[in-house]
């Protein structure tokens, strides 16, 4: 499956104006797309607004034949429909709910949350994938950094997503945490064969995931700054 | 006792009516504040914690003139159901809502505050619908600073005097709530009654300032990491 971007939003706040354009294409089917940039550059809003999160003002948002936003078409798909699977930078790991839980927590469309040692096979299955096993008892604010993104990322897979976005995954870690987790990442990736998308300000991820490596500046990711091979 | 006992049974039914429905009122448009954004909204806060300091026999006066036998409102009453907020318990409930509403929302407004909207949109792209996460992440990180609001809405509730006494009456065993009923016996010289029934006021006020001072954001248990 492919990505199919190209939209526009204005941001106003108090002081200045800032415009996001994007467009992005997949080249290759499950592609991983890097897309570069610094702090303020508008990553995080791209990715929201992919995730349903934010509306653009215009343009469009398809991922195979499922269009999630056609401006002119009024389609707009809420972010409970899009099955995607999102990574926040700092995990947003439900504070209330122990690992187990948290991994659980998209499996039931209830108002109930999961049982806190719910049986279920899958939770099982993704607690030992990530080696969460020995902490699937304990809440959020008693595991490490990478622990914390294995819960994350574990919780936004288990429902079988159509695509992965990630907000600077590797951020909030360690050097030596990083390279294994990259490791670990690239070979889930693999593994789900599905389309990926992660922006980071950090170079290192984008010459290890990046199949398409898009530069974002101020805004604006365009084909034109695309560049396939890390030309550094 | 019985006359004591009277007071206080009356005023705890017009104050946990009150207070049920400042839960209702109260949660709803402390999250409605809390959530949505739209111009004059800070004002809309303003306008609604004037209750908690204007002066209760102003808050009295204004409900007759909404309520009162000569209002529209309270005529139409009269007229199809025969009924009318002054000198009823009803009337007594309304007075206390009112006064204790801002204790009610402005905690939860903090309380949904409190939450990290981020969490809310890790439930949405999860796939849980709106409702839904409402129950399974807002509420459960928010309800301790919300039932703190509650706790002091109905301790408000409970000690309500003057809009009280403006719109509902004195009446005992209809209106008289225990602090008019305290008034009245301290007028009476009836210093007994009047000592019980401070002693026990005050214990359920120190017992529910207690309850809530417990529950207020910032009481973290401690875990060792």
């Amino acid at each position: 499956m492919r990505f199919d971007i190209h939209f526009q939003k204005k941001l106003t706040s108090e002081k200045r104006v800032f415009e996001l354009d994007v467009r992005l294409t997949s080249t290759s089917d499950h592609q991983r797309i890097v897309i570069l940039g610094e702090s303020g550059s508008g990553k995080s809003l791209t990715l929201k607004a992919i995730a349903g999160l934010i509306t653009p003002d215009s343009g469009h948002i398809a991922l195979g034949d499922q269009l999630f936003f056609h401006q002119q078409r009024r389609i707009r798909l809420a972010p409970q429909q899009r099955r995607l699977a999102y990574l926040f930078q700092d995990y947003a790991l439900f504070p209330h709910l122990n690992v187990r839980q948290n991994i659980a927590f998209g499996l039931s469309r209830s108002w109930r949350n999961p049982h806190p040692q719910t049986p279920d096979p899958d939770v099982a299955y993704w607690l030992d994938a990530f080696q969460l096993r020995a902490v699937a008892d304990q809440m959020p604010d008693q595991l490490s950094g990478g622990q914390k993104q294995r819960t994350a990322l574990a919780r936004a897979v288990i429902a079988r997503p159509a695509a992965l976005l990630l907000d600077e995954p590797f951020a909030a870690l360690d050097p030596a945490l990083r390279s294994s987790l990259r490791q670990e990442l690239d070979a889930l990736q693999r593994s789900l064969r599905v389309p990926m998308i992660l922006i980071t300000h950090d170079p290192e991820d984008a010459a290890v995931f990046g199949e398409q490596v898009l530069i974002m500046r101020e805004g604006r990711v365009t084909p034109a700054s695309a560049t396939s091979e890390s030309k550094n | 006792m019985n006359f004591e006992l009277t007071a206080i049974l009356l005023s705890l039914k017009v104050a946990g009516c009150a207070t049920a429905i400042n839960l209702v009122l109260g949660v709803s448009v402390g999250y409605a504040l809390a959530r949505l954004r739209f111009p004059g909204r800070n004002l809309l806060d303003t306008v609604l914690t004037l209750p908690m300091v204007m002066p209760p026999t102003v808050l009295g006066y204004y409900l007759l003139v909404l309520m009162g036998r000569r209002s529209w409102l309270g005529a139409w009453l009269q007229d199809h159901f025969g009924f009318s907020f002054i000198f009823t318990w009803q009337g007594a409930v309304v007075a206390a809502s009112i006064v204790s509403f801002p204790l009610v929302f402005k905690p939860a407004r903090a309380a949904f505050e409190a939450v990290d909207g981020q969490l809310e949109q890790a439930a949405r792209v999860l796939g849980i619908a709106e409702m839904a996460l409402f129950f399974r992440v807002t509420l459960p990180l928010a309800w301790r600073g919300i039932l703190a609001g509650v706790l002091l809405g109905f301790a408000r509730a409970l000690g309500e005097f003057g809009a009280t006494l403006m719109v509902a009456g004195s009446i005992p065993g209809k209106t008289q709530t225990l602090s008019i009923a305290i008034y009245e016996a301290v007028q009476a010289g009836q210093d007994d009654a009047a000592n019980t029934l401070v002693l026990l006021t005050s214990a359920l006020c120190i017992a529910v300032l207690l309850i809530a001072g417990k529950l207020a954001p910032g009481r973290v248990s401690n875990r060792d990491n």
